[in-house]
């Protein structure tokens, strides 16, 4: 016998060896996995989903991804402790079975479930745990999540007990801490630690990394990426749900996202069938689709006001130490609050709700949506169009008209400003045309300029090169903790002065308190008063002056089970291990 | 007088006619192109009637008011319960042409109707008043930026072909490059590098300058060819030798050489320009709302909900053949006009 044959033979030995023990462990893991079992319709599995993306994930990194756009694609690869259930909006067991908090509130007890595995067949524990938090409590990891894991000014403090049972610590209580493990996705130590060790963590993980190098515990796993083209993500065989009838989740084989830019060629392809889920449609091409709906195979669903909202807001920065002179001295008539509550008057929202909206959104005279119905302060005013108030406000400001029905200030300066938004969101750019219109009727001129977004965010956040802007934001959960830097004076969004040393206003400094005291709060009653102050005081002060809230859009093939579109985002695919295909589909790899 | 000068001469009258109608835009616009009527978004042109539903036939047409259909956006009911005449030389929106004020329009009908011959768009504005208010934007536009092109063209072009040497080396070399320029991009560029937030009136000049200045090449080049040939000529030769001053013979001689090829190319580039301001605008980098042109008119069909629902909203698109075959029959006259001269 030659030595080649020896070889070749321990080989062939070796690997038959391999195989029998990898069967004996998926055969025998069902009976120690403590799998969670989905209450869904149960369905059948194979076939895979087409979805839209508008543009290229940068990173499939769930530490380091700092973009929507690579989140949208990274969520369905990874799983958290505890997660926020997008239809009932309360939190729920994921990767830790059961919690205990301690009386004072500051200390939490997570159970892990047992003998769970990574999708690359890794065993899952509460190493990968603490080394998940650990990482991103690193500075330098530049972990976007990290604010989110700072407590009363100290990083959590995490410490493994057992195999299966990890303790957070809190510097002081804080309200709704549960809520803070949604999102933080447990990476696999034994993958990434060499990586983090080396100082090297940014650029694992990123789009030309082998699948095999990549694991986690989400429904899905990384297959391919074809750059300009699409991203596939395959089943995980080892993910840790069931349905009812034991079969394992998630039902569908393959997630490819196709990348398609324009929102319009989206709802084209959603409208061939080319994609199978419409996601964030805009209530024009929904209007477009709807026409089409009785006979497409299509269906499409209104699920009424959201999270996100608009608002036209002013340049408050202080601009004195720039060269913005022009936009300082009408900073004199943006600082008065009765002309920001004159222009709110002008405003004709129902038409905005009509013409931009086609009547899918809702007029808001505050920064809390009514898609929010657990935090809204139902006892903001909301004023109809009054142009005779608007006058009556900027009379009583020391504005004055011309003859010709221009407005003019005490120093016989004529009104006018710029409003700028970004050209890639036509809503916006409608809205702005509208407002034009309506302030022309109070005498003051207003040009509309469109900006790419990059270029638009530069001007708001860095150069304050800006007069007036329309713009929108949206409540990921709808907490008020997640809005923390939008109205914290010092906040990095408080789009319109951001990042204060100390507040401008003392209206600012009186929502800087609220603020912090409602996230150190536990009764959640006493926060909502805190809130509805906060509320309050935005609403008299308008530092935003709010339009609309849009409703959530979104449509799917007919034939997809267990579609249950939630307001919260992602407002499709968030149970996409639940979401299975009636009838076998022909449709092959695209 | 030739065919072809007859024929010139009357597109050059169908041309006439175009402008004059956008001149006295204020006055045949049954509205102001701003209006907007928030609740007549993307109502279809207008049905003009002559027999009322109860079967009495009208010799004035009417129209009925359009009523919103409760839960629809863009579904609209004809009230057949009362017809409103089209009423000629009616009082409205004010205006003014060229300097006169006025408030009375061609025509119009009674309140609460609205006459849209055109339809109007997502605000409610009137497509038709918006055509012929934009078409002061565009066609002027492009009007302004071929004199410009001409004009600059003509002054570099003759100085290289009457002056030679480095001069013509010069002038040509430079032209070369303005002619290897992709234009549009250049006209993206240098319309990107411009202040942001200018008056619609600045913007509009703005934009004739950008579109002349990046224009001027081609027309050089064919005026540096006739100019080189013409100072060549017996009497140009004769006219040096008795003495004449260089401007002299520019004027006297050269210039009126060219003036054939200077009408055509003026056709020629008429339309080119216009085009190029259409282009500008449709990007959003033209004359921006309310001010209507051509351009930003069309930018809405870039939505795939018009696109798929409006159809009205392409008819500045289509208004821009008539104008540019108009252009072109004025061109091919001209030439064939300059061909019967010569031979």
């Amino acid at each position: 016998m030659s030595s080649r044959f020896v070889r070749s033979l321990a080989a062939a030995w070796l690997l038959v060896v391999a195989m029998g023990a990898s069967r004996a462990l998926v055969a025998s893991a069902p009976a120690a996995e403590e799998l969670l079992v989905s209450r869904a319709e149960v369905g059948r599995q194979g076939g895979q989903l087409v979805i839209n993306q508008r543009s290229e994930p940068k990173t499939l990194n769930p530490l380091t991804a700092l973009d929507a756009v690579s989140g949208e694609v990274i969520k369905n690869t990874i799983a958290d402790l505890i997660h926020v259930n997008r239809e009932t909006q309360q939190t729920e067991p994921a990767l830790a079975k059961s919690w205990t908090m301690s009386p004072d509130g500051r200390r939490y007890t997570l159970t892990l479930r047992r003998d769970l595995r990574f999708s690359d067949g890794h065993p899952f524990d509460a190493d990968d745990v603490v080394f998940s938090f650990r990482v991103r409590l690193d500075e330098k990891t530049r972990s976007p999540q990290r604010d989110q894991l700072i407590v009363g000014g100290q990083p959590v403090s995490v410490r493994k007990l057992d195999q299966y049972r990890v303790q957070f610590d809190f510097a002081e209580a804080r309200a709704a801490a549960e809520r803070l493990f949604e999102g933080i996705a447990i990476v696999p130590q034994h993958l990434l630690e060499r990586p983090y060790a080396e100082g090297r963590l940014a650029e694992a993980w990123n789009l030309t990394t082998p699948a095999a190098q990549m694991a986690g515990l989400g429904p899905f796993r990384f297959k391919e990426y074809l750059p300009g083209e699409r991203i596939v993500l395959e089943r995980n065989p080892y993910y840790w749900k069931a349905d009812r009838a034991g079969t394992r989740l998630p039902y569908l084989d393959r997630l490819v996202f196709m990348f398609v830019t324009s929102e319009d060629a989206q709802a084209m392809r959603f409208q061939t069938g080319e994609a199978d889920i419409a996601s964030n449609m805009s209530a024009a091409n929904f209007g477009v689709l709807a026409k089409s709906e009785p006979t497409a195979p299509y269906k499409l669903y209104d699920l009424g006001a959201g999270f996100n909202y608009s608002f036209l807001f002013f340049n408050l920065n202080d601009l004195s130490k720039t060269t913005l002179s022009e936009t300082a001295r009408k900073q004199s008539w943006f600082r008065q609050v009765a002309f920001r509550q004159a222009i709110s008057a002008a405003v004709d929202r129902d038409a905005i709700v009509r013409l931009v909206y086609r009547g899918r959104a809702t007029p808001i005279w505050g920064h809390v949506p009514p898609g929010n119905k657990l935090w809204i302060n139902r006892a903001i005013p909301q004023p109809g169009r009054s142009i005779d108030r608007a006058r009556q406000l900027l009379r009583s400001a020391g504005f004055s008209w011309k003859p010709d029905g221009t407005l003019v200030d005490d120093r016989g300066e004529r009104v006018q400003f710029t409003i700028v938004t970004n050209s890639s969101n036509a809503e916006r750019v409608q809205m702005a045309t509208i407002i034009q219109d309506d302030l022309k009727q109070v005498g003051i001129a207003v040009q509309v300029v469109t900006l790419e977004l990059r270029a638009l965010l530069d001007r708001l956040l860095k150069t304050h090169d800006y007069e007036a802007c329309v713009l929108g934001l949206g409540s990921p959960d709808g907490n008020p903790n997640a809005e923390m830097n939008v109205w914290l004076s010092s906040g990095a969004t408080h789009l319109w002065n951001p990042e204060q040393k100390s507040p401008a206003t003392p209206w600012e400094a009186e929502i800087d308190t609220l603020m912090r005291r409602q996230l150190m709060t536990l009764d959640p009653a006493a926060r909502k008063r805190l809130y509805d102050q906060v509320q309050e005081l935005v609403a008299q002060n308008l530092p935003l002056i709010f339009l609309v809230s849009p409703n959530v859009l979104v449509g799917a093939n007919k034939g997809l089970g267990n579609f249950r579109p939630a307001v919260l985002d992602h407002h499709t695919l968030w149970n996409v291990e639940e979401l299975f295909w009636r009838q076998k589909r022909s449709s092959g790899t695209p | 007088m030739s065919g072809a000068s007859r024929r010139a001469r009357a597109w050059l009258v169908l041309l006439g006619l175009v402008y004059a109608s956008i001149l006295f835009a204020g006055f045949i616009a049954p509205y102001s192109p701003d209006e907007q009527n928030r609740s007549a978004p993307f109502t279809a042109p207008t049905r003009l009637h002559f027999v009322e539903a109860n079967g009495r036939v009208h010799l004035r047409p009417f129209v009925y008011r359009l009523v919103n259909r409760p839960g629809t956006f863009d579904e609209y009911d004809e009230d057949r319960t009362r017809p409103l005449p089209v009423r000629f030389f009616v009082r409205g929106a004010p205006y003014s042409i060229a300097g006169v004020r006025g408030d009375r329009h061609l025509f119009g009908v009674e309140e609460p109707a609205k006459i849209f011959l055109f339809g109007s768009d997502q605000f409610g504005r009137d497509v038709f008043s918006r055509l012929l208010f934009g078409a002061k934007i565009s066609l002027v536009a492009g009007v302004l930026a071929a004199a410009l092109a001409l004009g600059l063209g003509l002054a570099l072009g003759s100085l290289a072909g009457f002056y030679g040497g480095w001069t013509d080396d010069a002038v040509m070399r430079i032209a070369e490059l303005f002619l290897a320029l992709p234009w549009l991009y250049l006209l993206f560029a240098v319309r990107s590098m411009l202040p942001l937030h200018i008056d619609p009136a600045r913007a509009f000049l703005l934009l004739v300058t950008v579109i002349g200045v990046v224009g001027w090449a081609r027309p050089a080049r064919l005026i540096r060819g006739m100019v080189l040939s013409a100072k060549h000529r017996d009497h140009v030769l004769a006219a040096r030798a008795f003495g004449a001053t260089d401007l002299y013979l520019l004027r006297r001689h050269v210039l009126p050489q060219t003036a054939g090829v200077v009408l055509t190319q003026l056709a020629l580039l008429v339309p080119r320009y216009i085009l190029a301001e259409v282009t500008l605008s449709f990007f959003g980098l033209g004359v921006t709302e309310p001010v209507p042109s051509w351009g930003n008119m069309l930018a809405a069909v870039q939505r795939y909900e018009v696109l798929t629902s409006y159809w009205w909203m392409f008819l500045p698109g289509i208004a821009l053949g008539p104008v540019f075959l108009l252009y072109y029959a004025l061109a091919d006259a001209f030439q064939q006009e300059l061909a019967h001269q010569s031979s």
